[in-house]
């Protein structure tokens, strides 16, 4: 599980601290991500899963904390590392077909003015094929179903060839097709030496599906190979609800804005 | 140009002044409906704002225009009822399809919105300028609902806009709980059986006379602005849904004073923009000014709460060094309290003398010495510092370098009915996570902040 | 065919004229649409009169580089105070918008009543525009005696305006697509999406200032709306959905010209009322295939 300094974690979190509006989220959530690994992000509703791998992403603000990816700052690691939003953030009215969703995954490597290449393509085909999506390339998204729809997300993910992957509930309300077709996918990436890290919600498969768990609510409350860290101890803390003391005097903080009263110390 | 020379004018204030004799019958009449609709417009608006519809007034207004051309082209006639009439049923349709587009087809509410508010203006348009180039009598006057002019209301007008008001602001106080429920939670009010249905349409219908009454008096183009501008002010001054809304109500009527001042000094300037631009303005004085939540009070607390920190945590520093001396003494040099908590001299000299001036430290030959009170809010500070850090460690499972930060900013906040909590949750109170001891509670150790 | 061109020269330049405004406020629209902005292109198309107003009283000229500065300028704030309403002031967003394009317009309007005289501008051109007098106002190259006339110059406005949206979309078509497909993923790709945020509304206020001659403040909502919005129900890609805008605005400028021909009724108000009825037609008509599909499926089943 160490990590020599040659090859930095894929993920490393140090003191992620985040919150909506005062109400706090996430506080003071530190791991490290070991390489090649299948990791679910496990935890209740709300308990701010989603909004780890956002904050992670740099797509909501951290009061607080750093997150590298092999060790630099995300701006310098984008590439490698691809995002799969959740479903239902998406507008599948949108006018687009599948295979330019897929190519989306190439707009990071591509100038400004530049079209995709000849190879741009033939990635994005491959994905696709991957992902037996292949008879589905020139549709409008609006009439996939939704396990489709998720499918055509990840191919977007694999078009872009990177070594992470962070993945928004890809199971979530997908059919058993797709199911399958998801945990290939991962079967296929980790031969390849990838890292995945999954929000998950369903605790029967998680043992079955990923190597590694992160049980969060609120805070980070175990982290490590399934089968140390899956046990009911773990379950009953992360499922027996938050910490109300360390929720209400979070929430106190922020509402005070002491914590900016800090910074200026 | 007219307009301008006239403000010039020396008699500008005999004309005003004549206006607060109430010489001019019908000039108090203007004041007395614009008082009346501002208020309106700006309570029921209050309600849309809350129903995060703040725009539906917008299009509403505009969607009123072709129902206006439209009744005038019928009946030749610039009655206020027939204008009314024709109005009110133009913005229902607009209501209706604002409503209605977004459920049916892909379009989503914000361009239903904006699509029914430009086609119904452009309508209306169409039809006006085509009425302009008819040759028909009563046309002149017309094009004053775009942009509001007080000073052509007619009595009659004035007396429909009246008659509406009071209607809008009774349903209102009638039906306030039920609006408020349905504001404030929809899923809630289903569940005790509301017709939520039915008090919506009731809402929906006062917006749409709020909106057709002012037109006369805002303009179309700037109706929005009557209805949204007093609730978004209003709601920085309490949290009360009934005060806001007498605030915001308030807000509506002193911008209406301050238009039909201006248009009634000067007849050719439109009263629409003037009212918007008071609105405005009473908005950022809000904005600015208002307690609690506006901007300056905010930075002020900020402050106040930074020297809060500040010292407390100098306190804290101060007890550290006792400890270190093994509580031999309490006094201490600049430079000792330096080396434990890096900031400048001239602001550590500061926050001393603020400390020194509530009795908590005072000067002595080796620099600065706790008194007996600052010793005591010391420890105190120092306690709940040390048992939030075991409670994170004992609780959260955070390892001792994690949680230093962390208490560092809940000791300020922890109140002693919290720190009893935490006393009782954890297993030990002797000493902390990084082994230092935890100073006990004194007997008189109240909430001395 | 010549004498033909000559008898029709205005009518034609201010056919042109409205296709070009028509088109490039579809174009641009397409992306309000897409990213659920409606309502800030309202906005900015209001406030646009402001900064038109104050480049007007500040520079005494009515160049085209100082009126597309001021519009833009104001453009930007607009986008910017209302977005800062929202999140200092606690605002829901489009309350943040309602606010600022209310005051930015109510103080333009108020400063043309001030300035009547100085201004070439009145209510009535603030409301319609004045595409029929487009023809009127010319660019003459040379001295004005015996100089070339180079065409109306609310024209050469919008078609440089128009040359702008073209290249914009033309050159950063990708990044465009993928913000506004999915904000938070083109973040994830490292795409700065506030930077495409302001561009796009430094677009809006370009197209609203260059249409204002032609069409004035308010009309012009409904050219940036209503076409995308038809094209948004039948597009299948993003391409395709640029291209039916455009159609669509075409077709609202030729109708809505012939219809203000026959009433005699504003050209600017018949173009925009065309292309709502355009967007009713094509509504009506997907409802009733839609209609017929479900009965078709009624009848499967049965």
């Amino acid at each position: 599980m160490k990590n020599t300094p040659l090859s930095p974690a894929p993920v490393a979190v140090r003191n992620l601290n985040m919150r909506y509006h005062h109400k706090p989220v996430l506080t003071d959530v530190s791991f490290e991500i070991p390489a090649g690994k299948t990791v679910a992000i496990v935890g209740p509703n709300g308990a701010g899963k989603s909004t780890l791998l956002k904050g992670m992403m740099g797509l909501l603000p951290l009061m607080e904390g750093e997150v590298r990816f092999f060790g630099e700052p995300l701006a310098q690691k984008r590439l490698v590392t691809a995002y799969v939003p959740q479903r239902e953030e998406v507008d599948w009215d949108f006018p687009i077909d599948v295979m330019d969703v897929v190519l989306m995954g190439r707009h990071g490597q591509l100038r400004l003015w530049q079209r995709p290449s000849r190879e741009d393509i033939a990635i994005a085909e491959q994905a696709l094929k991957d992902l037996h999506m292949w008879e589905f390339r020139d549709r409008q998204i609006s009439q996939l179903s939704g396990g489709q729809q998720q499918r055509v997300f990840l191919a977007r993910a694999l078009a872009q060839q990177a070594s992470l992957y962070l993945m928004d509930e890809p199971f979530a309300g997908v059919d058993v097709a797709t199911e399958k077709a998801i945990i290939e996918l991962f079967k296929q990436l980790k031969a390849q030496g990838k890292t995945i890290v999954c929000v998950h919600h369903d605790l029967n498969t998680v043992g079955e599906y990923f190597d590694w768990i992160l049980f969060v609510n609120a805070r980070l409350v175990a982290a490590g190979p399934v089968k140390e860290v899956l046990t009911q101890e773990n379950l009953h803390k992360t499922y027996g609800g938050r910490l109300s003391l360390l929720n209400e005097l979070t929430e106190a903080m922020y509402r005070s804005r002491l914590n900016q009263a800090h910074e200026h110390d | 140009m007219q307009d301008f020379t006239l403000l010039n004018q020396p008699d500008v204030w005999e004309l005003w002044l004549s206006f607060w004799r109430f010489e001019d019958i019908n000039a108090l009449w203007v004041l007395m409906g614009s008082l009346l609709l501002g208020m309106g417009a700006a309570v029921i608006g209050s309600f849309a704002f809350l129903r995060k519809r703040s725009l539906i007034g917008d299009a509403l207004a505009h969607a009123a225009l072709p129902g206006v051309m439209t009744a005038f082209l019928l009946f030749h006639s610039r009655d206020p009822w027939i204008m009314f009439s024709g109005a009110l049923a133009s913005s229902f349709i607009g209501f209706f399809i604002i409503d209605w587009l977004p459920k049916h087809t892909k379009i989503k509410p914000d361009a239903a919105l904006a699509i029914t508010l430009s086609f119904f203006f452009a309508l209306g348009l169409m039809l006006l300028s085509y009425i302009q180039g008819l040759e028909v009598e009563n046309k002149s006057g017309l094009d004053k609902i775009l942009f509001g002019q007080a000073a052509a209301m007619t009595q009659d007008d004035i007396r429909l806009l009246a008659y509406v008001t009071v209607f809008i602001l009774l349903v209102v106080t009638l039906f306030f709980h039920k609006f408020r429920l349905i504001a404030f939670n929809r899923l809630y009010a289903q569940s005790l059986g509301i017709n939520i249905a039915f008090y919506e349409l009731v809402l929906a219908l006062l917006i749409v006379m709020a909106v057709v009454v002012g037109l006369q008096l805002v303009g179309v183009v700037l109706m929005a602005a009557v209805l949204l501008t007093p609730m978004a002010a209003a709601r920085l001054w309490s949290d009360n849904l009934k005060t806001i809304l007498l605030i915001a109500g308030l807000l509506g009527a002193l911008s209406a004073l301050i238009s039909t001042q201006i248009s009634y000094l000067a007849p050719a300037m439109p009263t629409g923009p003037w009212m918007v631009v008071s609105l405005a303005i009473l908005f950022v004085a809000s904005l600015l000014f208002a307690p609690q939540k506006g901007l300056l009070q905010r930075a002020w607390q900020q402050r106040r709460l930074r020297h809060k920190v500040a010292e407390e945590n100098l306190l804290r520093t101060l007890y550290k060094l006792c400890e270190r001396g093994d509580f031999h003494t309490r006094s201490f040099s600049l430079a000792e309290i330096q080396a434990l908590r890096a900031m400048p001299v001239s602001r550590l000299q500061i926050h001393l003398q603020r400390l020194a001036k509530n009795g908590l430290v005072s000067h002595c030959p080796q620099g600065w010495c706790l008194t007996d009170a600052g010793f005591e809010q010391a420890s105190l500070l120092t306690r709940r510092h040390r048992l939030w850090e075991s409670y994170l460690n004992e609780r959260a499972d955070l390892t001792p370098e994690q949680i230093h930060l962390q208490a560092e900013r809940i000791e300020h906040i922890l109140t002693d009915e919290q720190s009893r909590q935490i006393e009782a949750e954890l297993s030990s109170t002797q000493t902390d996570p990084h082994g230092q001891p935890i100073p006990a509670a004194t007997a008189k150790s109240g909430d001395a902040r | 065919m010549t004498t033909f061109i000559q008898d029709h020269l205005s009518d034609l330049w201010i056919l042109a004229t409205a296709s070009l405004v028509a088109i490039s406020c579809a174009l641009v629209g397409v992306f309000l649409i897409l990213r659920r902005q409606s309502l800030m292109g309202d906005a900015i198309s209001h406030s646009v009169l402001l900064g038109i107003v104050l480049a007007f009283m500040l520079s005494g000229t009515r160049d085209l580089p100082v009126l597309l500065g001021g519009a833009v300028l104001i453009g930007l704030v607009t986008a910017w105070l209302s977005d800062s309403l929202h999140k200092v002031g606690n605002l829901q967003k489009d309350a943040g918008i309602g606010i600022v394009f209310t005051l930015f317009f109510a103080i333009g309007v108020i400063l043309i009543s001030l300035y009547a005289g100085q201004i070439d501008l009145d209510q009535e051109c603030v409301l319609y525009g004045e595409i029929a007098f487009v023809p009127f106002d010319t660019i003459i190259w040379g001295d004005m005696e015996n100089g070339i006339d180079l065409g109306p110059r609310a024209f050469w406005s919008i078609a440089i305006v128009f040359a702008l949206v073209l290249a914009s979309i033309w050159i950063a078509f990708g990044r465009l697509q993928t913000v506004s497909f999915h904000p938070s993923l083109a973040a994830s790709l490292g795409i700065n999406v506030l930077f495409w945020h302001y561009f796009l509304m430094t677009l809006v206020s370009l197209t609203t200032v260059a249409s204002f001659d032609a069409v004035g403040a308010i009309l012009v909502v409904a050219l940036l709306v209503i076409p995308a919005a038809s094209a948004y129900l039948l597009a299948k890609s993003l391409k395709n959905m640029l291209w039916l805008a455009a159609l669509y605005a075409e077709v609202a400028v030729l109708t809505g010209y012939a219809l203000a021909v026959w009433l005699d009724s504003s050209i600017s108000a018949s173009i925009a009322v065309c292309a709502g009825l355009l967007l009713f037609l094509t509504v009506v008509g997907l409802q009733i295939h839609k209609l017929r599909l479900q009965k078709r499926a009624v009848k499967t089943l049965a």
